[in-house]
């Protein structure tokens, strides 16, 4: 008898634990499915961090936030102002892998993952090669499915270079010209703010200059690519 | 032995607490700002002023001329500005800089966050005794610049920084909410813009612009993209409608009110209109200019410093050329209740200035607030923005009033919609208000509008706003924001529904549930076994 009622309260556990793992189990999105999800509805993916705007206290929401620039093989999520605590922000470096839940929205033509919360998820490391998107720049049509990725666009003109402050500290705001069209890409200070490699190379760069631009194909009103690396075009 | 123990325990208490009192009253004494007798010019002071601007760089430029005036005056104190573009991000690194101890000098802020401020003892310093010193205080003996007396400040604007019985900041610039009507549309949609708008007029007109043709073009604009109302701050629109409607939202000395019945009806009719598609938000959808510079919005309600980016001739423009759209704008008040005793918000930047061990550092960052008060700065700063100066002297000088008379002489210092908004408070101050101040009011702003936020994007989501929806949005402003902890009203003393439990929060209660029920079975087995082999055995 006891022997029986032991082996039933065995099952009875397992039994829950199973359940309770089948009610965790959720459906995690590719990245097909998440660009055909609609805007205002519940998404779930999963992305390697490619990069991070800095970690702060928002006191308007009531908790930490940090804002990712994600990406799997497929394509790319930009996550703005997850809820993190500040202790995890040091553990999304490059490469890690995370499973990101929250509601997708649009704010002025950038797709993105509002709301979110994340968990790690255990897997090697990967890293986006950036993609050489040089030729669809002017085609927003195109361009827009490459939406927050890593992407190198070549041989650009630099036509004005503004610093959002009048000078070095904030944003800068890099107007760039490929043949007859302009573009307003952006060094975002929250990404890679004055002490980065990247915003130190527009002070000695100037309007003429051929450059090659790398950086995360973000949105506002029109392609607004975020710049992480810029290199004197060969 | 007993009573000796005790009279040594209590003894022991008495001491710690004393020490306790004397150490707190020490920490205070030592902080607590005193004004000096002078001003020690044989010294130089370096003092940091942490100031916000629209995204303006005519703004960024008047600090800066600012303060190379205020240097040439006093050239033992340097001044080193520190530009922010979001009040969200000034505020959350004061809070980090109190705990370490590396506040600025000189702050831009608005009084609730003082109020946060001030839970770091002596943070921020009480100006009463700098304002009225007769050397160094508001047009003081040894001032060394034409700058307001007290009186010479606007009072209303004034006594909107003091609390708790101290004034703990100087008002720098003060503004209202205004409604940008694209009025071309208004009038296309059949409906004439009244004198005075109201709420019903504003919803009647927005809803009736969500009608759409078979191919999904409005036809108010013939646009894949129409938000007829959009709305940058809800932290505002909730705070107005309530007073708008005598309605709680605090009590002068922290009781939260604003979880009452009128709120949840506001909410449901925001709803209503939110399922039509005839209402949004900044946070939702961005910048309301934005899309009424694309005649993708009729009704945009925004700072009236921000009117420089309204209007199809706007000088500041933030969407590509080709997306711009011809119409007319007109500022007007927000919409109201009751449009014959309308009531708006006054908001607008102040000045505060941070503690500091060395009293004289105190004194240069005063004399430096001072400075932002003086006519050269107030009549340049306003003109950037619909805001107005905040004090007489700098309103009723020649220059200002010679500027306001000159309305729509171009589209740049004089566009005609920025002097409009600017007019519309100066008109409207005796229907302005503000809020109480006291620690926690930041939050409960943010719980306001993000009442209006979570509303908004539950239709969005499809989900049911009904009471259960509010019921269980009161919980989670209460929650996220700490509201509870305050005056302890903040839920008119009912219950809240919290909803029912998660799922696997159900499984895992009755999996343990069903094994404590196994145990108790086994348990009264055993028992029952025992008693018959003890009765049997008695029997024996």
């Amino acid at each position: 008898m006891k022997k029986f009622l032991a082996a039933l309260l065995v099952l009875v556990m397992a039994l829950t634990g199973a359940v309770c793992a089948v009610a965790e189990d959720v459906k995690v999105m590719t990245y097909e499915e998440y660009a055909a999800a609609e805007k205002d509805t519940e998404v779930v993916i999963e992305c390697y961090v490619q990069d991070v705007q800095g970690w702060w206290f928002n006191s308007n929401v009531g908790h930490g936030v940090i804002t990712v620039y994600g990406q799997d093989q497929d394509g790319a999520y930009f996550v703005y102002e997850m809820e993190c605590e500040e202790a995890d922000a040091a553990k999304l470096v490059p490469g890690t892998k995370i499973r990101v839940t929250g509601y997708k929205g649009e704010w002025s033509g950038e797709v993105e993952v509002m709301e979110a919360t994340f968990e790690f998820v255990e897997a090697e490391p990967w890293v986006a090669e950036a993609k050489d998107l040089t030729e669809v720049l002017a085609n927003a049509e195109e361009l827009i499915k490459y939406q927050n990725q890593l992407a190198i666009f070549k041989g650009l003109a630099i036509e004005k270079i503004e610093y959002k402050n009048g000078e070095p500290g904030d944003d800068i705001y890099v107007t760039v010209k490929q043949g007859e069209n302009t573009f307003d890409f952006c060094v975002e200070r929250y990404l890679t703010g004055p002490d980065t490699e990247v915003y130190a190379a527009f002070a000695d760069l100037k309007a003429g200059d051929v450059v090659d631009i790398t950086g995360f194909v973000y949105w506002y009103n029109g392609v607004n690519t975020h710049i992480t690396a810029v290199a004197k075009a060969q | 032995m007993k009573k000796m123990q005790r009279k040594l325990a209590l003894l022991s208490l008495l001491i710690f607490t004393a020490l306790c009192l004397c150490g707190c009253h020490g920490a205070k004494e030592q902080n607590a700002f005193l004004v000096p007798d002078e001003f020690d010019e044989s010294k130089t002071y370096e003092i940091t002023f942490w100031a916000k601007n629209d995204t303006n760089m005519t703004q960024v430029n008047i600090y800066k001329d600012t303060i190379a005036e205020f240097e040439k005056l006093y050239p033992n104190i340097k001044v080193n500005l520190r530009l922010y573009t979001d009040y969200g991000r000034l505020y959350s690194d004061v809070i980090t800089n109190i705990a370490t101890n590396t506040t600025p000098n000189v702050c831009i802020t608005y009084p609730d966050h003082i109020a946060t401020y001030l839970t770091g003892q002596n943070s921020v310093v009480p100006l009463d005794g700098l304002m009225a010193d007769a050397e160094f205080g508001l047009g003081g003996s040894e001032i060394r610049f034409d700058g307001p007396r007290q009186e010479e400040i606007i009072p209303q604007f004034l006594a909107e920084c003091a609390f708790d019985g101290a004034t703990y900041a100087l008002p720098y610039m003060r503004s209202t909410e205004a409604c940008y009507v694209n009025k071309t549309y208004v009038e296309k949609l059949g409906f004439t813009l009244p004198e005075k708008l109201t709420w019903d007029f504003v919803w009647q007109v927005s809803d009736a612009a969500t009608q759409k043709d078979e191919e999904g073009n409005y036809l108010v604009n013939n646009q894949k993209v129409m938000i007829p109302f959009l709305y940058k701050s809800t932290d505002n629109m909730m705070i107005q409608m309530l007073r708008q409607l005598n309605a709680d939202y605090s009590s002068p000395n922290g009781d939260i009110l604003i979880f009452n019945d009128t709120t949840r009806e506001l909410l449901f009719g925001i709803a209503e209109h939110v399922k039509l598609g005839a209402f949004s938000t900044f946070k939702i959808s961005s910048y309301p200019a934005n899309f009424l510079n694309a005649g993708q919005c009729i009704f945009a309600v925004d700072s009236t410093a921000g009117a420089t980016w309204m209007g199809s001739d706007a000088p500041l423009i933030d969407i590509p050329e080709e997306q711009l759209v011809n119409f007319e704008t007109v500022v007007m008040p927000i919409p109201q209740f009751d449009p014959d005793h309308p009531q708006m918000i006054s908001q607008g930047p102040s000045v505060c200035v941070f503690n500091k061990e060395d009293p004289q550092v105190v004194l240069a960052s005063w004399l430096f607030t001072q400075f932002l008060l003086t006519n050269r700065v107030q009549i340049d700063y306003s003109c950037t923005e619909g805001y107005v100066p905040v004090t007489s002297k700098a309103q009723q000088s020649a220059e200002y009033q010679d500027y306001l008379s000159r309305e729509g002489e171009d589209n740049q210092h004089y566009y005609a919609v920025k002097l409009q908004a600017a007019k519309l408070l100066l008109n409207n101050v005796d229907h302005t208000f503000v809020t109480p101040v006291f620690n926690g009011s930041a939050s409960l702003r943010d719980a306001a509008g993000q009442l209006i936020e979570e509303v908004t994007k539950g239709i969005r989501r499809k989900k049911t706003v009904d009471d259960a929806f509010v019921d269980k949005l009161y919980g989670d402003m209460v929650s996220r924001y700490h509201l509870d902890l305050e005056a302890g009203s903040a839920l008119d003393g009912k219950k809240q529904d919290l909803g029912p439990l998660p799922q696997t929060s159900v499984i895992l209660l009755g999996g343990l549930g069903a094994a404590w029920l196994l145990l108790l079975i086994l348990a009264a087995a055993n028992e029952i076994k025992k008693r018959k082999i003890a009765n049997s055995s008695h029997k024996d």
